[in-house]
């Protein structure tokens, strides 16, 4: 599947509209999870399971505690979606 | 040689709760660690928990719930052949709680013996209790889950603490005579994946309890209801009929999450969480003891129990609310 950077940060967007009820236009790609968007750690594991589903890319806990900004999990999905 | 004469099917006759008096509110942990009350129900769906006091033991505090189911059985205690006690968090190893349980509740000479398998541990104990009577080796047995986590919880971890709490829980389970009656214990559909349990442990008996949360998380949310669906399948009752999903009481979130994956509406699910924390083995009889009591569910109705936690152990299976 290939998906670029823009279309990654519209499924994020969609994503985190659902899971914590931010408004996808407010999902911008320097937007902290924790600072700006108020997103605190099991979100940010629902996120990265939802993100699983809609890009096929799997974002370990490991990795998850290293993306803290929207642009973050766009970069990490883009670099590793096949 | 001769072989036990098999019952036609096991059933929950009554359930017991106990919490102790000692109530803590999120103000109260508020006061002495870096936390707000708004915090840990975003976090946790905690409002309040129980907390034994000092000299109050696992064994107590199941004393006090099994006295309750005992008497609400109307079983006479020298038809109990069994008692169970699911727990993680004893004093000590030795001797076991259940049997002096037992011979606290004035139960003669039972078998007894005491389960492990955290969180999980109460459907463990009702399936083997289930399958105990079913092969026609006890004719009642006595199932508890009991614990004291507070005895194991770091007072200065904030992530432990605001969860966990203590409590006590228990069924009598019988034999159903008539193979043509519904009622029963479901089967059990249960398994563990100890590939990833250092996600919630216990180092050694001079240390706290350890929890890995967003992992433990992730696990509960995404593993787990193919096993609370599959117990549905298996005892052919389906989710929309369920008149109670009874999960575990770990944390809201995951409560919630594994609801909507299951397809319980929110309003039949137990959320004794909110007021009681999670009790571990304790938590899923305390929530039908609590459910039955408020007249939330009535005799016959088909509710699912998904018990899950710490060596990842899992069980689920659907039940008959006696």
């Amino acid at each position: 599947m290939a998906v670029n950077e823009q279309e990654i940060l519209a499924g994020l967007a969609e994503i985190i509209d659902e899971i914590a009820g931010v408004p996808a236009d407010e999902v911008t790609p320097d937007k902290s999870f924790v600072d700006d968007l108020d997103i605190d750690s099991l979100s940010m594991v629902e996120i990265a399971v939802a993100a699983q589903d809609k890009f096929g890319v799997e974002i370990p806990d490991d990795q998850l505690k290293d993306l803290k900004t929207v642009q973050d999990v766009i970069t990490y999905v883009h670099k590793n979606v096949s | 040689m001769r072989v036990p004469k098999p019952a036609a099917g096991a059933r929950i006759l009554s359930f017991g709760g106990y919490q102790p008096g000692n109530v803590v509110t999120n103000d109260d942990l508020a006061a002495v660690m870096n936390t707000n009350d708004a915090w840990i129900r975003s976090r946790v769906g905690v409002a309040s928990r129980r907390i034994a006091g000092p000299d109050e033991t696992v064994a107590d505090m199941a004393v006090a719930a099994a006295g309750k189911a005992v008497a609400g059985s109307g079983v006479p205690v020298s038809d109990i052949d069994l008692v169970v006690v699911a727990t993680c968090s004893a004093e000590s190893l030795i001797p076991n709680v259940s049997a002096t349980v037992a011979a606290r509740l004035g139960i003669a000479a039972p078998g007894a013996y005491d389960l492990n398998a955290a969180c999980a541990g109460f459907c463990y104990a009702l399936a083997s209790a289930s399958d105990t009577i079913r092969a026609g080796t006890a004719r009642h047995v006595l199932v508890i889950g009991a614990e004291k986590m507070s005895a194991w919880i770091d007072p200065a971890d904030r992530s432990t603490r605001i969860i966990f709490a203590d409590g006590a829980g228990a069924a009598v389970v019988g034999p159903v005579a008539d193979p043509a009656d519904p009622a029963g214990i479901g089967p059990v559909v249960w398994g563990s994946n100890g590939g990833i349990a250092d996600k919630i442990h216990i180092k050694d008996r001079k240390s706290f309890l350890f929890q890995e949360g967003q992992a433990v998380f992730r696990w509960a949310t995404t593993e787990l209801h193919p096993t609370a669906l599959a117990a549905c399948e298996r005892a052919g009752v389906r989710p929309e009929d369920l008149a109670a999903f009874i999960p575990h009481q770990a944390n809201l979130r995951i409560i919630e999450a594994l609801a909507r994956k299951i397809g319980v509406p929110r309003e039949r699910v137990a959320d004794d969480i909110i007021n009681a924390g999670n009790t571990s083995s304790a938590s899923i009889p305390l929530a039908l003891a609590r459910m039955t009591e408020r007249g939330e569910l009535v005799s016959g109705m088909p509710v699912l129990l998904l018990g899950f936690g710490a060596g990842m152990c899992y069980a689920a299976q659907v039940v008959t609310v006696p």
